[in-house]
């Protein structure tokens, strides 16, 4: 089993592990990733990304995860002897996200393992200081 | 460190709010029980709020507004003048900004202003950051060995970043962030950028 780890989450799939690439089938990337390829283009419930020309992704019904992330514009860590990848955001989307100035919204626990969502402040103004002990 | 800060300031609906960046809750454990604070701080190791606003120093603050906008970037912070015979910086100065802020005498910077001093992430930032997640996944996971090769990529990039200095820690690739020398590199290059004024508000 191989481990893709995404959006928060993680999901063990069938893939192939071959000469440090992972190729998988379109139903595991479907259950991994929620993308579908249609017609030259990958969709999942929100968009679609066309293919690039000259693109063979998912030819034979196999699916390169590293083209799959370079498709999408999303960074891929991809570790193929411990059998784990993790897909990252792009550096578009969250560029966008910030371009809005609206700030992003997240939820962190405390030390006592109380959560925190930052939405929950507002109507406060709120000095969000990053640190650490190292 | 912001406890007076907090204190001073919290009848005037303003709240700090501390993320911290470490590797395990266990580390910032002791700082946190040692200060007290009775503001949140956070445990962030899997640095979902560094990815999510850009944060590649520490320590930095940023500015929400009521109505959860931001309205100052990251920058720079010390809230106290422990390091500044390091940093020549003091916190007197941005210290007095966020009071005038929390007063109501300044609004923080207009959204045209916020867009020219954001630092908006890069593909080599991003690629950085899932190095970074999977590193930390794996050694979640018991995978030392694959964990600590992916942190150091995580920490091979050209300008430092917290995420990378956070690996580099893991990976013993480089000094940690606290050391005098990193702290001494990386506020020169931030006070040498096109951005020194930013202390406006």
């Amino acid at each position: 089993m191989f481990t893709i780890i995404e959006g928060g989450g993680e999901r063990p799939v069938d893939a192939r592990v071959e000469d440090g690439r992972v190729r998988l089938s379109a139903d595991a990337l479907r259950e991994a990733l929620g993308w579908e390829l249609h017609d030259g283009t990958l969709c999942n419930d929100t968009m679609c990304v066309p293919l690039p020309a000259g693109s063979r992704l998912g030819e034979g019904g196999v699916f390169d995860l590293g083209e799959v992330a370079a498709t999408l514009d999303r960074p891929l860590a991809l570790d193929a002897e411990a059998g784990a990848a993790f897909v990252g955001v792009s550096a578009g989307e969250r560029a966008q996200a910030l371009g809005s100035l609206i700030a992003p919204d997240f939820t962190l626990s405390d030390l006592a393992g109380r959560p925190h969502m930052l939405s929950s402040y507002r109507g406060r103004k709120v000095f969000m200081v990053a640190w650490a002990s190292w | 460190m912001w406890q007076a800060l907090y204190d001073e300031l919290r009848d005037l609906r303003f709240v700090v709010i501390a993320i911290a960046l470490d590797k395990s809750a266990d580390d910032a454990r002791p700082w946190i029980e040692k200060a007290a604070p009775t503001y949140p701080v956070l445990i962030d190791t899997q640095h979902v709020v560094a990815d999510l606003y850009n944060i590649v120093n520490v320590p930095t603050a940023l500015w929400i507004d009521e109505r959860g906008r931001i309205v100052r970037p990251n920058d720079v912070v010390f809230g106290t003048d422990t390091f500044k015979h390091i940093t020549n910086l003091e916190s007197a100065r941005p210290l007095a900004a966020v009071r005038a802020w929390a007063r109501g005498e300044t609004s923080g910077f207009a959204a045209s202003e916020m867009r020219g001093l954001q630092t908006l992430p890069t593909a080599l930032d991003q690629q950085a950051r899932a190095e970074f997640g999977l590193a930390e996944w794996l050694a979640r996971h018991g995978a030392r060995d694959a964990a600590a090769r992916h942190f150091v990529r995580a920490g091979d990039r050209p300008d430092g970043a917290a995420i990378s200095r956070d690996a580099a820690g893991l990976g013993r690739r480089r000094p940690p962030l606290l050391s005098p020398a990193a702290r001494h590199a990386w506020l020169e290059r931030s006070s040498s950028s096109a951005r020194p004024t930013r202390v406006a508000a």
